[in-house]
């Protein structure tokens, strides 16, 4: 199966993505520079790296939402394709519009590096149904903007709606009511700050992050 | 001309970096200060001479790039 990365100047977890997704799919993932115009036609799949996406310059993944690839990615999420976002990645999807509210500087103000346990909150979701009798998961956190903002109505609706996948369990950087990770309303957009795909080998401290990839690609 | 574009936190939307001004400015003695808003200006130079026109076109810009309006406010000044 064909899967792709985005790669943007200073993205840095474009490679733990490709090794993610090749652990699942078998097969090297396409890395899509910023600046080509279209997502081939057999690509099933698409992660939104990690990483400082043009130095967080203005704000946290503003330029990289701009860039000439978000058109196509944009409209072809919007027909279906599976796009998840992690760390940066999911600051760009907000950025975009593909998901709803923003990520604002984490309230402790510090930069939080460390593990990080996660509820499982929705094992019904396409990027969830691994878990399955798993409550609780490990993924690694390393951002500085990821305090999850959106109004009380967005935040009701996702609840509503079951769209929230993920939440913290102590909540390391504010985020309205500890969400981790969230899908659009059609279930095939996913962001959440944590990274999962550093989380997939045994050397990595756990392989949690595995169960997000192999839910996806079962689902397609 | 010139535009001068401030964009900050709309209110309502946690500002930590605000908070943390305003405590450290009470902790240097300046006790009247009872909040701190950070925000950021952006200048851009126009070769636009017709100050409606620059800006619709700088509204336009706020809109699509330089505030993300889910959290952010604007105000702009355009500048002879």
């Amino acid at each position: 199966m064909q899967t792709a990365v985005i790669v943007f100047p200073a993205s840095n977890c474009d490679r733990d993505a490709a090794v993610a997704l090749k652990k699942v799919t078998g097969r090297d993932p396409l890395l899509i520079w910023h600046r080509d115009t279209s997502i081939p036609g057999d690509v099933r799949f698409v992660v939104i790296p990690g990483g400082f996406s043009y130095g967080d310059y203005l704000r946290s993944g503003a330029i990289a939402a701009r860039s000439p690839i978000i058109r196509d990615l944009v409209a072809r999420a919007g027909t279906g394709l599976p796009v998840a976002g992690f760390c940066n990645g999911f600051q760009i999807l907000t950025e975009t519009g593909l998901l709803p509210g923003a990520l604002l500087r984490n309230r402790g103000l510090k930069f939080v590096c460390r593990a990080q346990t996660l509820a499982v909150t929705n094992i019904e979701s396409r990027y969830t149904s691994a878990y399955a009798g798993m409550d609780h998961v490990t993924f690694p956190v390393a951002h500085h903007d990821g305090n999850y903002f959106a109004d009380d109505g967005t935040l009701n609706r996702l609840e509503q709606e079951g769209r929230v996948l993920f939440r913290y369990v102590g909540n390391p950087n504010g985020s309205a009511r500890d969400i981790a990770g969230i899908c659009n309303g059609a279930g095939n957009v996913f962001g959440m700050m944590p990274h999962p795909e550093r989380a997939v080998d045994p050397l990595h401290g756990g392989t949690d992050g595995l169960g997000l990839f192999t839910s996806i690609v079962e689902s397609l | 001309m010139k535009a001068v574009i401030h964009v900050g936190l709309k209110p309502g939307v946690l500002d930590p970096q605000g908070r943390a001004i305003a405590r450290s400015l009470n902790n240097l003695g300046f006790d009247e200060v009872t909040g701190a808003k950070q925000g950021r200006v952006i200048e851009l130079d126009l070769k636009e001479t017709r100050a409606a026109l620059a800006e619709s076109r700088v509204r336009e810009m706020c809109e699509q790039l330089l505030a993300n309006t889910v959290i952010e406010s604007y105000r702009i000044r355009i500048e002879a």
